[in-house]
């Protein structure tokens, strides 16, 4: 079982935040197939936040294939993110650190490196829905 | 889906004063409704409207389908705790659970008694000598207990420090699991309500500026931030809740359905908090220029509102 805990000031929604927390859970190897997640309840009552928020991120979850509801027993983790272990991707890290290594010598703090990042990100991914 | 609280026209008078004005509203159940505004905007007279301790001044409202009232049939289906969650002081934990089930006929004693155990309350305390805390918590057991359909707080975590705060909203979205019950507390603080709340209804000077689900009045507002531009030639579909310029500089704050295609905008999130404080400041806005028609262009006014 995994605990859920939120940060109001990060900008992301708190529903989004609880379904990247599992996601990471599972490339962290913390979360298996087969492993509940805290009820609706449970989250409600550690977190004080609304029911609504932990049943849409539970829906999110099931829509990726991720978990699915039994229901009066509780939601439940089906499915593996194996594939996007983060140990899977040694040589993708390693082109990164290359890269960052790079960067810090031109000269980036490491604000300059994260904006840099974000902006590439970004321009990909709207060349992807272009 | 049916509304839990639904009003036309709905207004109050206190003498000359006008408390709520013109307030339209459908609360649809299965929420739990954020009422926010500033002091004295009107939140605790449109609560007491609904739980049935004021009657209008003008206009309806409906509360559950009914007209409230102090009829045994309607006040068993409203919960209500009152601001500063009074109890009796001299009376014991114990003696509020026996007030509470002889005067409500759908009184569940389990969920009473369990509530009480979970909390930790020694049922032979006077609450005089409960913390603040406490006293929420046992005023909450109270309403909870006669399982009620609607769950109406006036400011309920007002006087709370944030432990006891955060504590209180805890045991209040459990009860809201456990019965499915439709919920409005009332804050002047949106910090406090941000994330239990899924529905938000804002209030300012006596007129509801604002109420929707949270989820679409986050994403039907941006923040645009950008060269200087005339709001005038905005597309007609984007309306300006909030502006302040620069020589050089816009930022706004518009609500638009659609997306915002004028590449020379930055578009950033706004949270709930920065939504509430605009719906305010406009609302200073606008009754500064009734007050003042040729008061000149809305422009950089806001900045003296906030």
């Amino acid at each position: 079982m995994i605990e859920f805990h939120l940060e109001s000031r990060s900008g992301v929604s708190p529903y989004l935040q609880i379904v990247q927390q599992v996601r990471q859970a599972m490339r962290l190897g913390l979360l298996h197939d087969g492993d509940q997640l805290p009820t609706v309840k449970e989250v409600v009552a550690q977190l004080a936040i609304n029911p609504n928020t932990v049943l849409k991120a539970y829906r999110e979850l099931e829509h990726e294939g991720l978990a699915s509801a039994r229901p009066g027993v509780g939601t439940f983790i089906t499915g593996s993110l194996a594939g996007e272990s983060l140990a899977a991707h040694g040589p993708l890290r390693r082109a990164l650190q290359t890269w960052i290594a790079k960067a810090r010598r031109a000269g980036l703090d490491d604000e300059s490196i994260e904006a840099l990042f974000q902006s590439s990100f970004r321009s990909a991914a709207d060349e992807e829905i272009a | 889906m049916s509304a839990v609280l639904s009003a036309r026209r709905l207004g109050k008078r206190y003498g000359r004063k006008w408390a709520l004005n013109e307030c339209d509203l459908d609360i649809p159940s299965g929420h739990v409704v954020g009422l926010v505004g500033p002091n004295g905007a009107g939140k605790t007279t449109l609560i007491h409207l609904a739980v049935g301790l004021l009657t209008p001044s003008a206009g309806t409202i409906e509360v559950l389908g009914n007209k409230p009232s102090d009829s045994p049939a309607q006040l068993s289906r409203v919960g209500f705790v009152a601001q500063d969650t009074p109890t009796y002081a001299r009376l014991s934990v114990a003696d509020h659970l026996a007030l509470g089930a002889h005067m409500n006929p759908g009184w569940d004693a389990e969920v009473a008694r369990r509530r009480i155990e979970d909390l930790d309350l020694d049922p032979k305390q006077k609450a005089g000598t409960l913390s603040g805390g406490q006293r929420a918590q046992l005023a909450l057991t109270l309403a909870v207990a006669k399982r009620p359909e609607f769950l109406i707080l006036d400011e309920p975590v007002a006087s709370l420090d944030p432990l006891a705060r955060r504590e209180f909203l805890q045991s209040l979205m459990e009860v809201v699991v456990e019965q499915g019950v439709s919920v409005v507390l009332s804050s002047h603080l949106v910090a406090d309500l941000e994330r239990v709340c899924d529905y938000l209804v804002v209030l300012v000077s006596s007129r509801v500026q604002l109420a929707g689900e949270v989820d679409e009045l986050l994403a039907s507002h941006h923040r645009l931030i950008g060269p200087r531009h005339d709001v005038d030639a905005l597309p007609r579909d984007q309306h300006v809740i909030e502006e302040s310029h620069t020589d050089r500089q816009s930022t706004l704050l518009v609500r638009s359905d659609g997306p915002i295609l004028d590449p020379s905008w930055t578009v950033e999130q706004v949270d709930l908090e920065d939504l509430v404080l605009a719906y305010m400041g406009q609302a200073g806005l606008s009754t500064r220029r009734r007050r003042n028609p040729d008061g000149g262009k809305a422009v950089s006014q806001l900045d003296v509102v906030r």
